[in-house]
């Protein structure tokens, strides 16, 4: 691949957290470092036991393939490797992989000088796959809470589980997770929407410019949140949405074992109620 | 910006109003360690999460009750001692000294207070045992019939274990968990939107959601068809069951689910609700028992009509009736698998 001009200026030396300079070179456009090497090592592994597992596992549909975590009786123990102990190692091989990919992030942010957001917010993703394999699974007391691996079912898992709490829609922190996602698809279609209609002007008219934007929402809802602020908007909405997702998780079962409809009972038990009798 | 006081008011409020909400939203989480039970292949997310310390709740409000000792037979059967047994219309068959103890087991089971109206004269007129003139005596016999019609016709739902008296009324004349026809709130009539029997805070059935408050009505006061509305094909093909109906059916679950204290996996794979062959077996047993209490309302509470008197009947005239939580009590296997009627093996005879 070829390298575009300027791009040699960009490609300074340092920055590493681990390794000093010794992984830190480029293979053509990516940047290897210490965690590009431990990613690579990662993924491969995970990946050759998912190929193994499902190799074992009776069957190549791609759908139902299915790498299951142990029962729920070997605890926080390890499993044999054809109970869930595979599961186990694919879950390691996974979070370092996740983790390893983050800070080869950073690493890329401290060679440009730029703040760490990417990695942030990548952060908040792992968190979440985090807490649903090992943060909740630990909480409650056996590796066989996570989710398994494949893709029929583990929306199998996500469905039942759902059903573990009779309705899951009254999970409050479901309720502000599914808010601040649907929340987040609204502002990026309408930024995305924004800038391509100041960029796609009507045939012999000038693009337009920021201001143009501006004034676009300050007419229609008599305020606009400005360039930058948009940007602070979308990442807020997104983050918000990924950890109250983790949340919304993470109290069931742990924190919450009953019906989600109960939990609002909290509201009618408060003591401001005239009493029925 | 300078802030003006109103909006520095305002926020205050806002803010004190908010954190006297937290608090309580707050106080009533629960935290681990937590029980787990595994109801379905690994990974599944078959599984039952019980909180110890509501367990222990539950079982305290389950006590096991003890037995009477056996005593041994007279000799008699208490259809033939026609000098001390009058108007004994189904335990007939039963000797003078094992009838004798079951009337005091009942006592105990369903009127065991003292006083005026409780004890032997819950149900007679201790001047004359053998009148009906009181009309709980009248619905004992039914419910005596009902008993050994259970323990025998429906082993499918109550196997080898059984039901007595004990198993619902637990020392309280009427059951602790009842239904009767729920009308709702009175509504303001005219233009004003019917809520339509859902949509009511509050209600344990169904386990507090907005959904139909009255699933029992509709769906086990008498015999009928399937309730099932969950479609069988991965894709819509003809217009299903109608969402009221869906809706009904989802609350009746929920009330087996809080009623036996489980959730909807203990009998299904949510995957496929519908599909036998990936439900658990206590789904057969569930089916099993809808029909039971479908029978037991119909055939043997709901003719009662005309002998209960208003205070044993709800606000639309309807006699208490049964459903899953009259024996269960919040426990998946009432009295924890006990088994009382082991003890009273007169119960588990065919009716005369």
């Amino acid at each position: 691949m070829a390298m575009l001009s300027f791009e040699k200026k960009y490609r300074v030396r340092g920055g590493t957290l681990i390794g000093g300079d010794l992984f830190d070179f480029w293979v053509g456009p990516f940047y290897v470092g210490f965690f590009g090497v431990l990613t690579a090592f990662f993924s491969l592994l995970g990946t050759a036991l998912i190929v193994y597992g499902a190799a074992i596992g009776g069957t190549w549909n791609l759908w139902q393939i299915n790498i299951a975590p142990p029962d729920l009786s070997y605890g926080l123990a390890l499993a044999p490797l054809k109970h869930g102990g595979l599961w186990q190692i694919i879950t390691v091989c996974a979070t370092g992989a996740f983790v390893s990919w983050a800070l080869r992030e950073v690493e890329i942010c401290r060679k440009l000088g730029i703040g760490l957001h990417v990695p942030v917010a990548f952060s908040f993703a792992i968190l979440a796959y985090v807490t649903l394999e090992i943060i909740r699974p630990v909480l409650l007391g056996a590796w066989g809470h996570g989710f398994p691996y494949g893709i029929i079912s583990h929306l199998d898992w996500v469905s039942n589980v759902g059903y573990q709490y009779l309705h899951f829609h009254y999970n409050p922190a479901h309720m502000i997770a599914i808010t601040l996602f649907f929340t987040c698809t609204l502002a990026l279609a309408m930024h995305g929407g924004l800038v391509l209609s100041a960029t796609n002007p009507a045939r012999g008219e000038p693009v337009k410019t920021a201001e143009h934007e501006n004034s676009f929402f300050r007419d229609h809802i008599g305020y606009s949140i400005g360039t930058l602020g948009i940007h602070r908007l979308g990442l807020f909405l997104a983050l918000g949405a990924v950890f109250f997702s983790a949340v919304c998780i993470v109290i069931s079962g742990p924190f919450w074992t009953r019906g989600w409809p109960e939990w609002w009972n909290w509201w009618l038990d408060l003591p401001v109620w005239p009493r029925a009798g | 910006m300078k802030l003006s006081a109103t909006t520095l008011t305002a926020s205050l409020l806002v803010t004190v109003i908010g954190t006297l909400l937290v608090i309580p939203m707050m106080l009533q989480w629960e935290r681990p360690p937590m029980e787990s039970a595994q109801w379905g292949f690994r990974g599944l997310g078959m599984e039952h999460i019980v909180n110890p310390r509501l367990a222990a709740r539950v079982k305290a409000a389950n006590p096991l009750p003890t037995p009477d000792d056996p005593v041994p037979n007279d000799g008699v059967l208490v259809r033939d001692d026609h000098e001390n047994y009058k108007n004994v219309q189904v335990l007939g068959d039963l000797d003078t000294a094992q009838f004798n103890r079951l009337m005091g087991a009942i006592t105990l089971w369903v009127a065991p207070q003292e006083g005026d109206n409780a004890g032997c004269a819950y149900c007679h007129n201790v001047e004359n045992m053998a009148s009906d003139e009181v009309y709980t005596k009248v619905v004992a016999r039914r419910m005596l019939q009902m008993t050994r019609a259970i323990n025998t016709q429906y082993k499918a739902h109550v196997a080898q274990t059984g039901v007595t008296c004990y198993t619902c009324h637990r020392g309280n004349a009427v059951p602790a968990n009842i239904w009767f026809t729920n009308p709702g709130p009175r509504q303001a009539g005219g233009f004003a939107a019917s809520r339509n029997g859902q949509n009511l805070a509050g209600q344990p059935v169904p386990a507090f959601a907005s959904l139909p408050y009255d699933p029992f009505t509709p769906l086990i006061s008498e015999p009928g068809g399937a309730i099932r509305v969950q479609a069988t094909t991965a894709l819509p093909g003809n217009p299903g069951p109608e969402f009221k109906k869906t809706e009904t059916t989802y609350a009746l679950m929920m009330h087996m689910s809080t009623g036996l204290g489980v959730n909807c996996t203990f009998c299904h794979n949510s995957r496929a609700f519908s599909n036998w062959e990936q439900s658990r077996p206590q789904r057969v047993t569930a089916w099993h028992g809808i029909q039971m209490v479908r029978d037991i309302n119909a055939n043997y509470i709901t003719p009662l009509a005309g002998v209960f008197p208003a205070n044993r009947k709800g606000p639309t005239g309807d006699v208490y009736k049964t459903n899953c939580a009259t024996c269960h009590n919040g426990v998946n296997k009432p009295l924890y698998g006990f088994s009382m009627a082991k003890s009273y093996p007169e119960l588990s005879v065919p009716n005369p």
